[in-house]
């Protein structure tokens, strides 16, 4: 048979004069703009960042001075009430959503270019290669990576923000190489792939030329999963009181709620918007995640 | 059938050399005296016990000798089930403290984990049955799943436990009590039992349903499922069918979802100040106890170990497919 | 006269609006009839397939009917489809490969599906062993995971499960493109014993491979771009076909039995139309050599002589 295209037994007849990509694009953002889930989600996610990057401009002191009067519930004064200690809980708040933001950027990125570049690498090349980087995936996959975290950064001395992100990242990636590589698979026996192969083209090249555009909705969806998983993870080591010392996050907001027994004196105002702060993100993101599948993969569409 | 199941062992055994190895390195190559740094936390006052013990820890870290010997003797000590000697609760030796810990951390852990995996997963099918059903467990199951674990652990300890009064927020029993064998005590620990693991359950449970609903939808567009639809055959046959093969990946996805759990088991006890390993953490890291941290994560590495071990059998044993290819069918 | 389809419109519903993929379908198909369904793809002929036994959800039928037996075949209703289903209409998918349910084994499942369609299980146990091994199989498969069995095994499971009730209608949908050669003869060999043996009583075999169809087929039907352009007995459609659509289609095949030598493998230049908004009149006409005013206007489908039918001003 011969000329086969502008078939009609399938949805996608082409017959719009506008070029494929355009078209499909355009499709995207109709589906984009009609996706609840994907509304909802993004709004409140870019709610809460506004927030974090407009909101400190407005505390004119340090987060963790002791500013007020102390153990007050929320007023019109202290919007969010202040600690046993006096401090401005609404102040520590707009400044730990910006470092939550930055440690699941920061966390989330480097697990996502470790995972991608193990996963396409992987995938794309096979054999021995294949092999060595899946024994190693799988080691750090069954590693219970909080509990590795603990150990590591309870010997550093200095605990920064970026030193946490950093370890978080080093120990979340696998599941994403995983992802990765099993689409890279896929794709890398494509009859455009392989003809980039024969054309010499490098392997990096062809990488991220003709694979990594072709699953770029399933990149966006694993950066955005890793990027709530190192809020989540962050949000654990602050905890257990391996936070950014001297620093400001959620977590530390709820560690030294529950330290100084904001529970035993009933004080919900200081434990409860942190809390609440994490979950809204984490949530949303998770929520936006499902809007983007539904927008990016046909199949799950409704007309 | 020995062939795949040696590669799992493989890298289960691979796995424990890197975590042993982990565990080996981190203090001699981080920066600053681990001994010193230890010692200045631990509030000896008497001034032999002082030395006895930086003699004993220097000993212990052998920093005289060369690495590979090093390395070398803590492979010996840790055969022999030496994970050395607590700082905090000098001269106890570690792996007894982790004993008393893990039956607590374990009690919690199993059932949390059972437990939320079947109710999860029956959510989840339930869920994926209708639209209505669908747009709400979704974000409930998306909310519980992101939820940090000692938050909702520490919202259940104030309204439960402070204000409501219902249950005891902290312990694993009542100060008044003695461990034995008494109804008043078992039912004590059921008390204080209660909470922890209802906060977990929680958590983990949103993530299930979650993968049970993607898994079902995915089954119910499958291949299968459209061919039994063009026979007739009525929606309950291929639900069923559905729930069953979408069991497959939620068994490896237990696996996977293992070192969250754990870690979320660890930040829960530390809210509930429950006496289990994840207190056992908290104390050793604000005592500087580095051998009991240790210890402490060794123990977690061997268990997730042995836990993959038993769901990859149990895979095995469960999945036809598997267990065809691995008998040596036809094909 | 088994089946009688009569105007028969299903559109798919897209973003950009209606894909008319069968608009206004008539034909009929004789007891005993296996009919070839043969065209490019996209013209329509697996909706057609599909439209007689289960519409997807984003299929939607707009208008005519289809008539099994004398009684109507309610293909909007899917509930009242439930019946005729398996029953009365059957399928054996293009998928055929995948369609068994991996975790069960297949006298298992096919047991749980008798079941469900109210059928003792018992009752047509010895039948399934007969057939399966008619087709040459070990009744021994029964017994297995469709992961223990070849592409062929699995297919001609399939084909057993999908006749066992003896349906009135058969759509084998494409069937053999998955096969080899040789594994595709004898599926449409076994094909064809089914119909001699009463398992169906009569078949339309949609495929895009003219050559295999002829083989089988007693007549054979040509669709272009949502319409029927001809039909005929499979060697009129060979060796005589009047409809220019259909001459192309037969002169870009290699050899068909006929023995007059092609000079080469003729392509039909340009593409079918988009079935969004279709063009009106003959919907081949930009791609006719022959085409002329006339065609502007849709040309209806005609017997141009006993059994053959054809949709073409030149031919009328």
């Amino acid at each position: 048979m011969t000329s086969v295209a502008g078939a009609s037994g399938t949805a996608d007849s082409a017959d719009s004069p506008k070029p494929v990509g355009e078209r499909r694009f355009s499709e995207t953002l109709h589906f984009a703009r009609r996706n609840p889930k994907l509304l909802i989600g993004l709004g409140i996610v870019l709610a809460f960042l506004l927030l974090g990057i407009i909101g400190p401009f407005f505390v004119g002191h340090d987060p963790n001075e002791y500013v007020g009067p102390q153990t007050q519930p929320p007023s019109g004064e202290y919007w969010l009430g202040t600690t046993t200690f006096g401090q401005d809980i609404w102040a520590q708040f707009v400044y730990g959503l910006r470092s939550t933001f930055l440690i699941g950027v920061f966390g989330g990125g480097v697990a996502f270019v470790i995972g991608t570049a193990v996963g396409f690498v992987a995938g794309y090349k096979g054999g021995i290669i294949d092999e060595i980087l899946n024994m190693i995936t799988n080691v750090v996959l069954v590693l219970p990576a909080m509990v590795v975290l603990i150990v590591a950064i309870a010997y550093l001395e200095a605990r920064g923000l970026f030193v946490q992100g950093l370890f978080i990242g080093l120990t979340s990636w696998p599941w994403a190489a995983r992802a990765v590589r099993s689409q890279a698979l896929s794709l890398a026996t494509r009859d455009y792939v392989d003809l980039a192969r024969l054309s010499g083209r490098r392997t990096w090249k062809i990488i991220t030329t003709e694979i990594a555009p072709n699953m770029s909705s399933y990149l966006v969806m694993s950066f955005i999963l890793l990027f709530g998983g190192a809020i989540l993870i962050a949000a654990g080591l602050d905890f257990i009181g391996l936070g950014p010392a001297g620093g400001v996050s959620l977590g530390l907001m709820l560690q030294s709620a529950s330290q100084w027994s904001a529970l035993q004196l009933s004080m919900w105002w200081w434990f409860i918007p942190p809390g609440l702060g994490i979950t809204a993100i984490v949530g949303s993101l998770y929520i936006l995640n499902v809007g983007l599948d539904e927008v990016f993969n046909p199949k799950l569409r409704e007309l | 059938m020995w062939r795949y199941i040696g590669r799992k062992l493989f890298v289960y055994l691979l796995t424990f050399i890197v975590a042993v190895t982990i565990n080996w390195m981190i203090p001699r190559f981080m920066p600053g005296d681990p001994v010193q740094s230890m010692l200045s936390r631990a509030q000896v006052s008497d001034p032999e016990a002082l030395e006895a013990m930086t003699s004993y820890y220097e000993n212990l870290f052998g920093l005289d000798s060369p690495l590979y010997e090093q390395y070398l003797n803590f492979w010996w000590g840790l055969l022999q089930g030496d994970l050395g000697i607590s700082v905090m609760r000098y001269p106890e030796p570690v792996t007894d403290i982790i004993l008393g810990a893990v039956p607590y951390t374990l009690a919690l852990l199993l059932p949390a984990i059972l437990l939320s995996w079947i109710v999860g997963n029956r959510f989840g099918a339930f869920a994926a049955r209708s639209k209505i059903l669908d747009n709400t467990v979704l974000p409930v199951g998306y909310i519980l799943t992101a939820t940090p674990y000692m938050w909702l652990a520490l919202l259940l300890a104030w309204s439960l436990g402070i204000v409501a009064g219902i249950f005891p927020a902290s312990g694993g029993y009542s100060f008044s009590l003695r461990p034995e064998f008494s109804w008043l005590f078992v039912s004590d620990l059921i008390a204080h039992w209660f909470l922890p693991f209802l906060s977990m359950f929680l958590v983990a449970l949103g993530g299930w349903a979650i993968g049970m609903r993607n898994m079902i939808i995915y089954e119910l567009e499958a291949d299968y499922a459209n061919y039994l639809q063009a026979l007739g055959a009525p929606r309950k046959l291929i639900r069923r069918y559905a729930f069953r093969n979408a069991m497959l990946p939620q068994i490896t996805g237990l696996a996977v979802q293992l070192g969250t759990i754990i870690a979320g088991s660890l930040l829960t006890e530390i809210v509930f100040n429950y006496p289990g390993l994840g207190s056992l953490i908290l104390d050793s890291l604000n005592n500087r106890d580095f051998f009991l941290l240790q210890g402490v994560f060794l123990f977690v590495v061997v268990g997730v170990l042995i836990a993959n071990f038993i769901i990859d059998i149990v895979y095995v044993l469960i999945d036809p497919r598997t267990r065809v290819q691995m008998t040596g069918g036809s094909s | 006269m088994t089946l009688r389809v009569n105007d028969l419109k299903v559109y798919y519903q897209t973003l950009r609006g209606d894909v008319h993929a069968l608009d206004g379908v008539t034909f009929d198909l004789a007891d005993g009839e296996i009919m070839g369904l043969a065209g490019e793809s996209g013209c329509g002929k697996t909706t057609l397939g599909k439209s007689m036994i289960r519409l997807d959800s984003r299929m939607r039928h707009v208008g005519g009917t289809i008539e099994l037996n004398g009684k109507d075949v309610p293909i909007a209703d899917d509930n009242a489809m439930v019946p005729l289903r398996y029953h009365e209409i059957s399928l054996i998918p293009q998928y055929a490969m995948s369609a068994l349910n991996p975790t069960r084994k297949i006298g298992r499942m096919v047991n749980e599906l008798l079941r469900a369609r109210g059928v003792r299980p018992a009752d047509i146990a010895d039948e399934l062993n007969r057939r399966l091994e008619l087709v040459g199989l070990d009744t021994d498969v029964l017994n297995r995971f469709p992961i223990e069995l070849s592409g062929g095994m699995k297919q001609r499971v399939v084909m057993v499960i999908s006749t066992l009730l003896d349906p009135s209608l058969l759509i084998a949908d494409e069937v053999t493109s998955a096969l080899d050669v040789s594994t595709q003869r004898a599926v449409a060999e076994s094909m064809v014993e089914f119909r001699d043996r009463g398992y169906v009583k009569s078949m339309i075999f949609v495929t895009h491979d003219i050559s295999l169809v002829y083989q089988m087929a007693d007549t054979i039907m040509v669709m272009y771009a949502g319409h029927i352009v001809e039909k005929a007995p499979a060697t009129t459609i060979i060796n005589e076909p009047k409809h220019p659509y259909t001459q192309m289609l037969i002169g870009a095949l290699p050899e068909v039995g006929s023995t007059t030598v092609q000079g080469r493998l003729e392509g039909i230049p340009g593409t079918p139309p988009g079935l969004l908004d279709p063009p009106t009149g003959c919907r081949f006409k930009d791609r006719c050599p022959m085409a002329f005013s006339k065609c502007s206007e849709q040309p209806p489908l005609v017997e141009i002589e006993p059994g053959h039918w054809a949709a073409c001003w030149k031919t009328g």
